[in-house]
């Protein structure tokens, strides 16, 4: 069992936390997430064209390559997260050319080194899967894809094809960020997804707040939550780490006890 | 257009291939929420191309409504100045709109059209592939957003005003270094939220499959009527084809019908500025390195993280950190050569074209007249140069006036 399916095997949904790497005290704002109960840490690899975020993580993207953010800063950040959290998953996310820059197998090296369990690379496709896919998995880090409003029932197999870890539902046609989705469009499309596949299914973008967290905890494996939390990293700076726990406490509890309560 | 049936199996005009790969450049990288997009506008682009009502549509429009074809023009006393090769000009800078922009969005516009989409949406750099937006928007009444970064609607406010009263939308870009590439971001983002009934018309042969292979064809108008009008009037192809290189649509609209004909060599001419030996430039083949944006493999200006670095350009058209994914395979084949010219040499090439031909070019095309300038004196006064003067320079005379010291 890797630690993606140890996490997904809990009878409980899981709370996906994403912050920006180098925006902020990245390990204390990370600690803060693990400590308030985040199950999986999804860290962004910031890069200076995020054409599929919004204002909080584009800002967030900026903060942290204007601060001087390597890509070895980034994976000294998983290194050491790693050594800190033996047992919490680390999914790295992020573009296509950062991670590709020395070639894929350097990348897949030293992400596997740095501990990481799996990868999101929001736009490598399944059709440009060779870009990147062959080598994570040679490396055992599991390439984590995306599945959207507009994946239809004749392409879902293949985003499905080659997917590892679980799938990440993008729950609006959009960039990350504000807008919500219907709860009734979310169930109904993580359960077409999980007719066609064994992997869990986290659903993202624009979740922010607890109870939005627990409606679709009560329908999927996973919630990731992102812009709410980076925003908390722009807004406070150092004294992030408090309002961070203050947030993923309440998005956790209400995401672990979703079903509970759907049951009583 | 690209039939694989009047082809040779060793030509340089059967790319791309299915998956939309030139070699290793090309491609579809985009997000998930784009990808069925990318794959539905190939399907109706294919259709469209085997329809003889589209083209036919294409044709006129580009007849009657552009002004084409554009003539082919000798330059008398440009070569008597330069004192070698001949030099000639197809004159694209004087179709409707003033650039070669134009040829490419009467062709997307129409395909947006028959694909049902009812509203476009753009990015522009120089202004000159918005304005040609803006305008087959108004000539066939569909809403239109312009992105531009916010540093070119100050470059380049003549072309904003002329957008608006086309009724475009013009949403200054203020992310990034606030020029293309962040207008682009931008125009990718909107259409990842408005993926209903939004086309995005991409102005130059980058981007996702089918954009560059598209892109190409629509411009290779250019090229056919040039290599029609050289038999026609001096009964042999030209020697070296020259054109500027931003993205490259110009330059692929003018070499592409002729990439076959081995006796013709081809020189795109990219952006130096400051000079290559600083990152003060736009010249991704010659100071890039391959790397993924904007939806394609191709070569990019980058740090060594894969961090896009700016460009610098004294033209707002060449100023974007990428280039079409076509020219990188071009350049890694051998069939192209690539140079680039300062800002310096762009600025006197313009005035060299003004005082010899009474011709005002754009300050993209002033990057070709420099390399020519360079190469017409080393090759014999019975050499033929064909330039692709793809752009007028109405819009630059302010640029250029600040740059020579003169107050308007």
């Amino acid at each position: 069992m890797t630690r993606l399916t140890t996490t997904f095997a809990a009878p409980r949904p899981a709370l996906v936390c994403f912050i920006t790497a180098g925006d902020g005290d990245t390990a204390a704002n990370l600690d803060a997430l693990v400590e308030a109960g985040a199950d999986v840490i999804e860290l962004g690899m910031p890069f200076t064209d995020p054409m599929a975020d919004g204002p909080a993580i584009q800002s967030a993207n900026l903060r942290s390559l204007g601060a001087g953010t390597t890509t070895a800063d980034v994976l000294r950040y998983a290194t050491d997260f790693r050594a800190r959290h033996p047992d919490v998953p680390l999914v790295l996310m992020g573009y296509a050319n950062p991670m590709v820059r020395r070639g894929p197998e350097w990348f897949a090296e030293a992400a596997a080194a740095a501990g990481v369990d799996g990868v999101i690379c929001v736009d490598i496709p399944p059709e440009e899967d060779d870009a990147l896919g062959p080598a994570l998995r040679a490396k055992g880090i599991a390439p984590i894809r995306l599945a959207t409003p507009t994946t239809d029932a004749a392409r879902l197999p293949q985003v499905l094809e080659g997917s590892e870890g679980f799938l990440y539902y993008v729950s609006v046609a959009g960039i990350t960020g504000k807008q919500q989705a219907q709860i009734e469009s979310i169930e109904a499309n993580v359960a077409r997804i999980k007719q066609s596949s064994d992997l869990p299914v986290a659903v993202g973008f624009g979740v922010r707040t607890p109870e939005q967290a627990s409606a679709i905890a009560k329908v999927a494996d996973g919630v990731v939550v992102g812009s709410a939390l980076v925003e908390i990293c722009g807004e406070y700076g150092a004294e992030a780490p408090a309002k961070l726990r203050e947030l993923t406490s309440a998005l956790a509890e209400a995401v672990h006890t979703a079903r509970q309560e759907h049951i009583a | 257009m690209n039939s694989p049936m009047n082809t040779p199996l060793n030509s340089f005009r059967n790319l791309p291939d299915e998956r939309g790969h030139f070699g290793q450049f090309g491609g579809r990288y985009v997000a998930e929420t784009l990808m069925p997009l990318v794959l539905d506008l190939e399907r109706e682009y294919r259709k469209a191309q085997a329809d003889p009502a589209f083209q036919a549509e294409f044709d006129d429009l580009l007849e009657h409504y552009v002004g084409r074809p554009s003539p082919l023009y000798f330059a008398p006393r440009l070569t008597e100045e330069l004192g070698g090769a001949q030099v000639w000009f197809k004159r694209d800078e004087l179709n409707h709109t003033g650039a070669h922009k134009i040829n490419n969005c009467i062709g997307q516009i129409l395909l947006a059209i028959r694909m049902g989409k009812t509203r476009i949406i753009a990015e522009t750099g120089a202004g000159q592939h918005g304005v040609a937006t803006a305008t087959v928007c108004a000539r066939f009444g569909l809403p239109c957003v312009i992105y531009m970064g916010a540093e070119d609607v100050k470059r380049q406010s003549p072309n904003v005003f002329r957008m608006k009263l086309l009724g475009a939308e013009v949403i200054p870009v203020t992310s990034g270094g606030a020029t293309l590439k962040d207008a682009m971001n931008e125009g990718l983002r909107d259409w990842v939220a408005n993926v209903h009934d939004t086309f995005y018309i991409i102005g130059t042969a980058a981007g996702p499959h089918p954009y560059p292979e598209m892109v190409r064809n629509f411009q290779s108008v250019i090229g056919k009527e040039a290599r029609a009008q050289m038999l026609s009037r001096v009964g042999r192809l030209p020697d070296l084809l020259v054109a500027a290189i931003g993205g490259g649509s110009n330059a692929l609209g003018l070499f592409h019908p002729f990439l076959d004909d081995p006796s013709v060599k081809m020189l795109g001419v990219e952006a130096a500025g400051h000079g290559l030996d600083g990152d003060e430039h736009a010249a991704s083949l010659l100071g890039g390195t391959p790397g993924v944006l904007h939806g394609n493999r191709t070569y990019l200006l980058q740090d060594e993280d894969g961090q896009i670095t700016e460009g610098h350009s004294i033209s707002a058209g060449l100023d974007y950190p990428g280039i079409g994914p076509e020219h990188a395979w071009l350049k890694e084949s051998g069939r192209v050569d690539y140079t680039a010219v300062t800002d310096e040499e762009a600025l006197d090439a313009f005035q060299l074209l003004c005082a010899t031909e009474g011709i005002i070019p754009a300050l993209e095309p002033s990057h070709a007249i420099a390399a020519v300038k360079k190469v017409a004196p080393t090759m014999p006064k019975d050499a033929i140069i064909l330039a692709n003067l793809c752009g007028r320079g109405d819009k630059d005379i302010f640029t250029v006036a600040e740059r020579l010291g003169v107050e308007l």
